[in-house]
């Protein structure tokens, strides 16, 4: 049965008691295992925020400065605790402000519930004030949807939405309320749900295919791994771990795979895609078996798909059967989440260990360590490079920091280079790519486990599209370390420009304002750094602290990120420079 | 690459809100055009049935309906080839009812089309017709020379000619 189901705390609320709409969102909310949501209160939705008022001791609302603040925060949330993240928005912009996060949880596969305020049910299609299509705006991007316009249905969808967003393949949920249902009284009970007849979240695990997997895997003399985050979302690590090493196979991960596998692990060879590491790039055109575990084939991981892992057998595991064939075509699928399928290959797999193919990794380890990362860690130019900010971040946490990324250079630069112990502790925008993403998120990251570092690593162009969110962090005193990395640039696309473009930079270079002023403006600790002798001081001075802390580092102006698989290349062409 | 054909799509899913825009934006996203749409009950009660006409490749069709299936309210979604379906349009026409005793041609068309006059006053008549899309084209061509005043054609329906293992799911799904 799905593990993240049997977590649910299974309150049920079988007395029925009469309450209103509003004060029933909250006791299901209550009931679902819900202690904090992220939102923002308007028109539409006041009913509920006035019961949220009231139940302030039980559940504690964030104001966040933005409601797509509130989405990233709540997807934040979940990365790091695994539970549903909450977010909540008034109708009409509220509502359509939450978009850009429910596509980036849709895509990530990122558990979430969104409650939006809705216009009373008589005013539904007359272009009332804040008034938009809401459901139909976000179906495709949710997982599910509904607009409620009885409170009597408040129970039974709320229940769904939680067990729709959490089970099998997560994603979002978002639940429109009618203004007159947040009002209207009814008689509340509570049952949760455990099944929805046309929704079957995990395949049954096929035996004969796990078994057609394992004589793959056990014939395979250069077997590759390729792990995702399904080995995170399916709290298999340990089964993967298990598993890679039983069968002694070299395993890179995707971006969202990262973190499931401590990064000092011996069979962990780093990172696939288009700033993936040299060695499983070039290697996944030379393995003859390549085992998919939780991962979806996503163009950034393949390149051109007509030169990928041509000569290779595919096994994949994967619990969404539309994702199986849908990039790379499997010879074996095996589906059904990674935890339980991977505890049923264990009893077929042979002992085995595959050295010299492993030390093939290692070459070409040698060879990028040579040409690009001791360029980057370890610098002997002037300008600091931000390889050097995520090696002294590393030295700082020890590996034991949650690092919550942005998207463009710093993210492939953080991913590449950061240490990690212990599962879901990285958390980026993979998939939809969402700048703006990391300032949020990470304060959702550290209110979910506040026992945990959070580092958040921004660009200076993402760093501005939700700074506003430092409102959130004065407000909140969430102790999340921010650092910017400062290179006056949109630099990824500054990067592809230089390089596909003839360096005619179009609109990415940046003026930025005073970034310690502002967080300063915010009551937040600051700093800036320009010289590298001042860098690990103050990144350490950074996590030690307490509280938030902001922390400023210049780095090198055109600095470029490789390697590199440029688009329509093959994972073999990956460049160096 | 394997060639675009018409294919029939057959999807079972909850009677509720917002389930079709779903299902159309799937296809919307990928760019495909829907030739038709038919939404209906199914032999379940409560379960619709919602059969679409595409123009796609079999990769790209078998992708759909991993997408289709992947809906939380989509029960189960089929796709089949002319050949494995029987299937059906229909459609009315408006014609002016003079056009009857003007001549016998019209009576003649009728009868051969075996279409049926289902309604007629004195200004007009309406003629129904069920048949493929093709029979349904040529009456549209011998009637169109007379002047049609109103023409509609509804979407394709198909029944599948093999048993469809929705059914036994669906028959779990009843009780």
């Amino acid at each position: 049965m799905e593990t993240r189901t049997k977590k649910v705390k299974e309150q049920s609320v079988k007395t029925s008691v009469t309450i209103s709409g509003a004060e029933a969102v909250i006791k299901c909310l209550l009931a679902e295992g819900v202690d904090l949501l992220y939102g923002y209160p308007g028109g539409a939705i006041m009913p509920v925020y006035d019961e949220l008022y009231k139940y302030q001791k039980e559940l504690n609302h964030v104001l966040t400065r933005h409601e797509q603040g509130a989405t990233h925060a709540a997807q934040g949330y979940a990365r790091a605790t695994g539970k549903v993240g909450v977010a909540i928005a008034t109708s009409g912009p509220g509502a359509t402000n939450l978009i850009t996060g429910i596509a980036d949880a849709q895509i990530d596969s990122t558990p979430m519930v969104c409650i939006t305020g809705q216009v009373a049910e008589h005013l539904l299609g007359t272009d009332a004030f804040q008034e938009t299509d809401i459901v139909g705006i976000s179906t495709p991007v949710t997982k599910w949807n509904y607009q409620i316009t009885k409170a009597s249905e408040i129970p039974e969808v709320f229940a769904k939405a939680f067990y729709i967003a959490r089970s099998g393949r997560p994603g979002p949920v978002l639940i429109d309320i009618t203004k007159n249902a947040q009002f209207e009284k009814f008689e509340f009970s509570y049952e949760p749900c455990t099944a929805v007849r046309s929704y079957q979240p995990v395949p049954k695990l096929d035996i004969n295919a796990v078994k057609e997997a394992a004589n793959l895997i056990n014939g395979a003399k250069k077997p590759m791994v390729i792990f995702g985050q399904g080995v995170i979302l399916g709290e298999a690590e340990e089964e993967f771990k298990t598993f890679i090493e039983k069968a002694g196979i070299p395993s890179a991960w995707t971006l969202l795979g990262l973190s499931a596998l401590p990064t000092s692990h011996e069979l962990n060879v780093g990172m696939v895609g288009m700033h993936g590491n040299y060695g499983p790039n070039r290697l996944t055109n030379e393995c003859d078996v390549l085992i998919a575990v939780g991962m979806r084939f996503d163009d950034r991981v393949t390149g051109d798909l007509s030169r990928y892992a041509k000569q290779a057998k595919v096994v994949h595991f994967e619990i969404d059967p539309a994702e199986i064939n849908k990039n790379v075509k499997a010879n074996v699928a095996v589906l059904g989440n990674a935890k339980e399928s991977l505890q049923g290959i264990l009893p077929y797999l042979k002992d085995n260990e595959h050295k010299s193919w492993l030390q093939e990794f290692r070459d070409h380890d040698a060879i990028e360590f040579d040409k690009v990362i001791k360029k980057d860690l370890y610098p002997i130019k002037d300008g600091l490079t931000m390889g050097e900010v995520i090696k002294e971040i590393n030295n700082a946490s020890e590996g034991n920091a949650i690092v919550v990324t942005d998207v463009g250079q710093h993210q492939m630069i953080a991913c590449r280079y950061a240490n990690f112990n212990k599962s879901k502790s990285n958390i980026t925008s993979g998939g939809l790519g969402t700048m703006g993403f990391a300032l949020p998120a990470a304060i959702g990251a550290k209110m979910g486990t506040p026992e945990r570092e959070v580092v958040a690593v921004i660009g200076d162009g993402g760093y501005q599209m939700t700074i506003q969110e430092l409102g959130t962090i004065l407000q909140t005193k969430a102790a999340v370390k921010i650092v910017v990395l400062n290179n006056e640039f949109l630099g990824m696309v500054r990067q592809w420009q230089q390089l596909f473009f003839d360096k005619r930079y179009a609109s990415t270079t940046m003026t930025n304002p005073d970034f310690v002023a502002i967080a300063k403006g915010y009551h937040i600790d600051a700093k800036r750094v320009t010289q590298r002798e001042e860098l690990a001081g103050a990144v350490s001075e950074m996590m030690a602290s307490e509280e938030a802390f902001f922390l400023e580092v210049c780095v090198e102006k055109e600095d470029n990120v490789f390697p590199m698989i440029p688009t329509g290349s093959s994972v073999s062409d990956v460049r160096l420079s | 690459m394997s060639e675009k054909q018409t294919y029939t799509v057959s999807i079972y899913t909850e009677n509720n809100i917002g389930v079709l825009n779903r299902i159309s934006a799937i296809f919307q996203r990928r760019h495909i055009n829907l030739e038709s749409v038919n939404v209906s009950k199914s032999e379940i009660r409560s379960v619709s049935r919602i059969t679409l006409l595409v123009r796609v490749t079999e990769e790209q069709i078998k992708k759909i309906i991993g997408q289709l299936e992947k809906q939380i309210e989509v029960i189960k979604a089929y796709y089949h080839v002319d050949e494995e379906t029987v299937y059906q349009e229909s459609c009315l026409f408006k014609l002016r009812t003079d056009l009857l005793t003007e001549n016998d041609e019209i009576q003649k068309v009728i009868n051969s089309s075996k279409s049926r006059v289902i309604n007629i006053n004195k200004d007009f008549f309406v003629l129904e017709k069920s048949g493929t899309k093709e029979e349904v084209e040529e009456l549209y061509h011998l009637l169109n020379k007379h002047g049609i005043k109103q023409f509609v054609r509804s979407g394709r329906i198909a029944i599948t000619k093999e048993e469809m293992p929705v059914s036994e799911l669906l028959e779990s799904i009843k009780k």
